[in-house]
């Protein structure tokens, strides 16, 4: 007979303390540089990314620019998978995701926007979005390129 | 035939009722914890045994239950279920624990391991094909029927031995799979080759796959909140099954099944999902008739480092 407890608690403590340790290395070092810092560097390699994107998907085209439910479902789909990290308002969370709302964001084709959605930034924690199909992407960059730049009150509700 | 039970077995009920309150106990922090977090949904695929290559999202705790209801010939049908605890420790990296069970009527009911599974995300952005590493340790007893995967020569027959019998032999495994996945105009396409290996010495690797296809049955999403929205519904189908072992490969002496699969992603932050499954062959069970529930809990990982005093 197998005496199989310290196998299970062996692994059971290997995966708290490896899962919690590596999670908590980048906020601790952010945190050291301050809230600022952080939100910029978030926002730098996300604007590095939107940089980044090859010329041909930078250049399409938003198949539903003009269909006038997109900003409505947009808005749906960025409550549903996108407000965890950037905020209800998209204002973006300290440590966590970017102001979508900043010139960088909506200065950038709708093309590098769908191409960030479906390619994530899986480096800096944004996972890939291309499980949801290509329509409801181009939703929610379309609700995206609709935001306008933000007022105090959404910005404190965005960091809440 | 049942075998009376053993005198070593006298002092069982203490060792288990320990057990149970231990399981108790994580279980109900588990839920106390939980309620204290907010809910987020996911976009879940409806496979059951194939894995796609998307990760759970970083910071996000899902648990799932699920149970597997199947036929046995020559045997009591039985229903084995298991509860997942995935979580997603980075974007290219989630890391799962499972808790295994079974219910054999006119049998009993025993508890029949617990596994580990790590999936990494090989490259950074999408490409024509998306491999991730599928690593999982098992330590599972012979009473495990769960058939979250078909390896080797995996037949019907493994699971007629009555769980006083089967439960006494414990095995510790290594299981290796290559996820590949690929979405493209709405469907998803994965294939799972797998490989395992007992980590007794003697026992050799063996083979199996996964393969699925899915999709929305509706690809733009509505305006509207509701439950019932066709997006909420992914429909698909799953194929899974044995291919031998490094001593005699093949699809021989192994079991195939087919099985339907739906998921209903629903805003509120559960995932309900039903996958009836059946043998493709004589080796196979019948019926396997499986269903899940799911819910994910947003920004766990903060919640847990708020927990344990780090500044925010």
């Amino acid at each position: 007979m197998k005496n199989v407890f310290p196998f299970r608690s062996f692994f059971l403590v290997l995966l708290i303390g490896t899962g919690f340790s590596l999670t908590a290395v980048p906020i601790a070092s952010a945190h050291d540089e301050g809230a600022m810092n952080s939100e910029h560097d978030h926002l730098h390699h996300h604007h590095n990314v939107l940089e980044k994107t090859p010329e041909r998907d930078r250049l399409r085209v938003n198949p539903l620019a003009n269909d006038p439910d997109a900003i409505a479902a947009g808005k749906k789909l960025f409550e549903r998978h996108c407000a965890v990290c950037h905020g209800k308002t998209a204002e973006g969370r300290p440590h966590k995701a970017p102001n979508l709302r900043k010139d960088e964001v909506q200065a950038a084709t709708p093309g590098a926007i769908f191409w960030v959605l479906t390619n994530g930034v899986v480096r800096h924690g944004m996972p890939v979005w291309s499980k949801l199909p290509e329509a409801q992407r181009w939703q929610i960059t379309t609700y995206i390129k609709s935001l306008q730049p933000s007022t105090k009150e959404e910005h404190h509700e965005g960091s809440q | 035939m049942i075998p009376s039970q053993p005198a070593s077995n006298v002092a069982m009920p203490t060792r288990r009722t320990k057990r149970g309150k231990n399981f108790g106990f994580a279980v109900g922090s588990i839920v106390i914890l939980c309620a204290l977090l907010h809910n987020a949904s996911a976009q879940e695929s409806p496979y059951i045994v194939t894995y796609d290559h998307y990760m759970e999202e970083p910071g996000n705790l899902e648990v799932e239950y699920f149970s597997t209801f199947v036929t046995q010939r020559g045997g009591n049908d039985f229903r084995a279920y298991w509860m997942e605890l995935e979580y997603g420790a980075k974007a290219w990296w989630t890391t799962e624990f499972y808790f295994d069970g079974q219910t054999t009527f006119n049998d009993s009911s025993v508890f029949t391991g617990f596994r580990w599974e790590n999936r990494f995300r090989l490259l950074q952005l999408e490409h024509f094909i998306n491999p991730v590493l599928y690593v999982e340790y098992e330590q599972t007893n012979g009473a495990d029927k769960i058939l979250k995967e078909i390896e080797g020569h995996d037949v019907e027959d493994d699971a007629a031995d009555p769980n006083p019998i089967a439960r006494k032999d414990w095995d510790h495994e290594l299981e290796l799979k290559l996820l590949l996945s690929k979405s493209f105009k709405g469907w998803n396409v994965a294939v799972n080759p797998l490989f395992t290996k007992n980590l007794s010495p003697s026992e050799p690797w063996e083979f199996g796959y996964a393969i699925g296809a899915s999709r929305p049955l509706a690809l733009k999403a509505s305006a509207k909140t509701c439950n019932f929205c066709r997006e909420n519904f992914i429909l698909g189908a799953e194929m899974y099954g044995g291919l031998g072992d490094a001593e005699s490969p093949g699809f021989h002496d192994t079991s195939h099944y087919l099985a339907p699969a739906m998921a209903w992603n629903i805003p509120s932050g559960w995932t309900v999902r039903v996958s009836p499954g059946f043998g493709l062959n004589d080796n196979g069970h019948r019926l396997l008739l499986r269903w899940g529930l799911s819910y994910e809990f947003e920004s766990f990982g903060d919640a847990m480092k708020k927990l344990f005093g780090e500044r925010q």
